[in-house]
This record gives C-alpha cells, structure tokens and sequence, in this order.
C-alpha cells in the first residue's frame, strides 16, 4: 500500500483506490457554533474492512462519526464543511433524504439505547419502517441479526419481555442487531464498548469482526488494544485533525508521526 | 502493637465523633418538620371526617345521589356539585391535553431556537398566575365572547332531538358548565405543558438519535420512541393537571353559574364542591348546613387524594422504568 507524506511534515494520510473506497472524505471541517472541531480532515474508508479512529478525548473522533451519517443536523449550530462521499454521492450537500442516508448509515452509540418495546420489536423497529416483510420473513429476518449480534442463543424464549430487562451487555449486541437488521452500508460503532464489562466486550469484538465480510464498519475507541485486536485501519486523530492514517499493523508497531508514536506508547492521552 | 498501623492514631478520641451533636439537632429538626406535615394532614381528614359526620349519618349515600340542596328545609344531596366537578375536571383535560401535547413538542422538537425561551418562559408565568385573575377575565372577557362566538352557534347547528342538542340546552349567556371546563382548560394547560416538555427533555438523546440512526423520520421518532418512553410518567402529569381542576375554586365560582340542581346540560349553570364551598361557607348558620359543607370538602379530599396517588404510583412507575 503506498503512503503519500502530505505537505505538513507530521500528518500521514494513506490514499485508498477509488473501487476500495466506501466512504471518502474530502477537506472536511465541523463548527459546533463558533468553535471549530475538525480541521480539513481528508480520509477513505474501505469497504467490507473495519477502521478505527483513536485519540485522546475531545479530539474529534465522535465529531468526525456523527457527519458520517448526518446525525449533527438533528442540532442546531452545529455544520459542516466539505464533502463526505458515500459511494460518490456527496452526504453533506443540501436535499440529502437524511431518513435514507441513516438507514444506509447505521451507529450504534457508547451507552445502550433500547427502546421502550420488546426485544423483537426493537430489533424489527427499522426494518418495518423501510420493508414491507411478512410475519414469517421479518422474524426470519430478527433471528438473523441478533445470531449475527451473538445474542439470540440468550434471548430466543423470552423475544416478548422487554428490552430493558436484558444486562448492559446484552442490550449493546441488542443495539448492534437492531442496526444490523436494516442491512445498512456502513455501521459506525462509537466506544460501542466502553460500559461493558470485559466478557461482554470481547462477544462485542467477535461480532464487529464477523460484520466487515458485509460492511464497512468504522469504530471509535479509547481502547487501544480493541482498536489492534479488531480494525484493518487506523486513524489517529489530535486537536480535530487527522494526524496519522494507515494499516493497523503499521500505525501501531511503527507510527510514522511522533505525536501517534507518543500517544501509542502511552506518553500521553 | 507492633503490627498496627501507624497511621491509626492509637490515642483516638472515644465515643461519638466532631460536630455530632449539631448534626442530631439537625436531624431532629428534619423529623419534626417531616412529621408535622404528616400530623397536619391526618387532623385535617379527622377534622373533616368528624364535622362531615352529622350529614353522612344523616344521608347516608343518598349525599352522593340526591341532588336537593336545601338550606331552608335542611336537606343535602350533593349529587350536583359533584358531578359538576368531575365533568368540569374531565372536560377541562379533554381540552387542555391536545393542546399542551402540541406545546411541549412544539418546544421540544420544532421550536426554532430563538423562541424556545420566550415561550417557555410565557407558559411557565401562565401557570403562575392567580387563579381568582382567571376567574375575572373569564367573567369579564371571555364570557361575553365565548356566549356569542361558541354558545350560539353550537346552539343554533344542533339537530332537534340529537344528543349534541339535549347537551346544548339552557341559556348560552357563558356562564355554566362548559364556560368553567373552558376556564378549566386554560388553567392546567401551562402545568401540563411544561411538565410534558420536561418529561420529553428528559429522554436520553441517544435513544432518540438511535431511533434517527435507523432511518426513522421525526413523527416516527414521536410516536413510536419518544411518547412510550413518557408514556407513563404523562400519565401522572395529567393526573396532576387533573388534581389541580379537581380542587380550583375561584376561577370556576366565577362562571359556573352556581347552581345546585344536577346539570342538565353543557349550557346549564352548575356547581362544584369547591365553588359550591366557597360560596355558602360565610352564609352557613345552621350546624346542619356547615357539616354539609364539611361533608362536601371530605369527598373532594377523597377524590383529590385518590387521583394523586394513582399520580405518584404511575410515576413511580416510570422511575423504575427509567
């Protein structure tokens, strides 16, 4: 893979091919209001792989995740800039159906989000809202995704209780399947482990690397061993750019920047 | 000894530590407080229950079912007042809870920025206001209005004979039975609102940008995330709103017409045991007629006890939900 030096001397940025490329972003920057959070920040995503992007706290990781799929035109104040090419198409541009784009775009968010329904009914939630499925096919299609999510085994006789009585664990691959079942494009995982405990977390790993024979998946971590474990790519962000982009095995073994070497090596962050 | 230590100051004061004594007057002065409130509350249902006791003894449960209310021959039924606070009270809902159901999703969720304080502010001051300054503009104000531009043509578009003209009978002079549910309305509609937009701010974000992330658009969102989210604790706002119909006075002596005769229709003039309380309190001579307005605050203690309870179990509910 070659690795093109940009013009700052302390930002590495790997360029994909256009037909490996799910998600390009180009010359990206986000304004919460008058504050700046992302500064031209240019990156592909690759399909059918899994990207990490890590860095300290309030370094825009989370920022860069919710243009992906528009999620921060829910707010006020908060824009963005640039372009975001999904398959081509420009995300950002004005007349965006925002609906079809976040079903094309699934997240799945640090702390569990079930809704006030059944287990069936949460995981069934988005796809009746964009299939007309019959009985059978739409619980087919539940069974499915909570195998994929490695929950069904715990869940299969109880689909009618409600999602709230599952443990944190089980309502985060609950979460993960109901993304799943609309058969999204990308899946954004933003610290999808950061309230579970280890075992929990490790079943979680196992399902993100099941998912990128299907998906693109990118997943925003504080755990640098999960971001190792798990992605074919990591970005590495500070102060809302993007310093450092490679192949994981790269990025982690010999970081091209000193600032990623730093934060890697645990010298700060 | 040697093994202790040696941060453990083995000279360590006995008995009970620093400040203890200030902080047990402290929460003797919390119990006290707490129980007085729950002494209050108890030698007011006895007070009630002992002065209402002639009247209840007298009439039995032909005090909730008759609706004579004579002071001259000494005969009470409180069938009228009664029934006048409990349609007054669900009609007021009726109309107060669509309308603070759009005001709290308005500011919620399609409230441009730039007004969501200056509403938010107004509908928080409407819940302020005294009761007895509602009372006045509805005599005054709405009334006249409400006869001429709501009675009259309700009146005049019934069809003979229909349920909506049996229930459009009387004098339509805006002062009876809908005139104070109207009034009613306005009253509870600020606390419900603000209590429903609170109860919408308190959804996590995340669950409903997870219901966002999915596809869905903002209605789907309300409908099938947001609203059964609240569903329950919605239920103790409007009980409370309720709570709140069930026990005003002023406002609805103003124009409910004050009649004791069982309403016969939406136009009728009527009573509530409030209105009915605050009218004939400081006329009540005879002991008879004063513990038949003991009696009469007993059974709305009743009812208003009954509705908050059923209020702060269905939040409780929503608690432990949550």
């Amino acid at each position: 893979m070659s690795v093109e030096i940009l013009d700052a001397p302390e930002v590495q940025v790997l360029e994909l091919p256009p037909d490996e490329t799910r998600i390009q972003v180009k010359n990206l920057n986000f304004f919460y209001g008058t504050k700046q959070a992302l500064f031209d920040v240019s990156l592909a995503f690759r399909r059918q792989s899994v990207t990490a992007l890590i860095g300290p706290s309030g370094c825009g990781k989370s920022t860069l995740l919710r243009t992906l799929n528009r999620m921060y035109s829910l707010y006020p104040h908060q824009r963005a800039e640039g372009q975001v090419l999904l398959d081509g198409e420009d995300v950002l541009a004005r007349g965006v159906d925002l609906a079809a784009l976040r079903a094309r775009v699934g997240m799945v968010f640090q702390k569990p989000t079930p809704f006030p329904m059944s287990i069936f009914d949460n995981v069934a939630y988005g796809v009746r809202l964009y299939e007309k499925l019959s009985r059978h096919d739409l619980a087919a299609r539940v069974e499915e995704s909570l195998r994929r999510a490695a929950l069904w085994d715990e869940v299969k006789d109880k689909l009618k209780d409600s999602g709230h009585g599952l443990s944190g664990g089980q309502q985060q691959r609950l979460c993960v399947a109901r993304a799943i079942a609309v058969r999204p494009e990308v899946l954004l995982l933003d610290e999808p482990a950061s309230a579970l405990d280890p075992i929990s977390t490790a079943r979680l790993e196992e399902t993100i690397s099941d998912l990128k024979s299907d998906y693109t998946v990118i997943v925003v971590t504080h755990n640098l061993g999960q971001a190792a474990r798990l992605s074919d790519h990591t970005g590495f962000m500070y102060l809302g750019q993007l310093v450092e982009y490679g192949e994981t095995d790269q990025v982690f073994t010999s970081p091209a920047t000193t600032r990623a070497r730093d934060y890697i090596t645990g010298r700060f962050g | 000894m040697s093994d202790v230590s040696p941060f453990i100051p083995t000279s360590a004061p006995k008995g009970r530590p620093r400040g203890s004594r200030l902080s047990s007057l402290f929460e003797g002065l919390c119990f006290a407080a707490a129980t007085a409130l729950v002494a209050a509350l108890g030698g007011l249902l006895v007070a009630l229950f002992i002065g209402g006791w002639p009247t209840l003894r007298k009439f039995g449960v032909g005090f909730l079912t008759t609706s004579t209310w004579n002071p001259v021959t000494e005969i009470y039924g409180a069938a009228g007042p009664l029934v006048g606070t409990l349609v007054t009270s669900a009609v007021s809902l009726v109309f107060a809870l669509p309308v603070a159901a759009g005001v709290a999703f308005f500011l919620t969720e399609l409230c441009p920025d730039r007004l969501r304080r200056p509403i938010g502010t107004a509908v928080e001051l409407l819940a302020g206001i005294p009761s007895i300054v509602y009372g006045m503009w509805g005599l005054f104000v709405l009334a006249p209005l409400f006869a001429r531009h709501v009675e009259i043509p309700l009146m005049a578009a019934a069809p003979p004979g229909s349920l909506w003209d049996k229930l459009t009978t009387g004098i339509p002079n805006g002062s009876g039975i809908l005139m104070a549910s109207v009034i009613l309305a306005i009253m509870i509609l600020p606390f419900m609102a603000a209590t429903l937009r609170d109860l919408l701010l308190s959804v996590p974000p995340a669950v409903r940008e997870s219901a966002y992330g999915l596809g869905a658009t903002t209605k789907e969102v309300v409908l099938s995330v947001t609203l059964p989210y609240i569903r329950s604790g919605a239920i103790g706002a409007v009980m409370l709103g309720l709570g709140r119909a069930l026990g005003e006075t002023m406002a609805v002596t103003f124009v409910i017409g004050n009649s004791h005769d069982f309403p016969a229709s939406m136009f009728a003039s009527g009573s509530t045991i409030a209105s009915t309380i605050a009218n004939e309190f400081t006329e009540a001579s005879s002991p008879a007629h004063f513990s038949a307005l003991i009696a009469l605050g007993l059974v709305l203690f009743v009812i208003t006890f009954t509705v908050l309870a059923l209020a702060r179990l269905l939040l409780g509910l929503q608690e432990k939900h949550a």
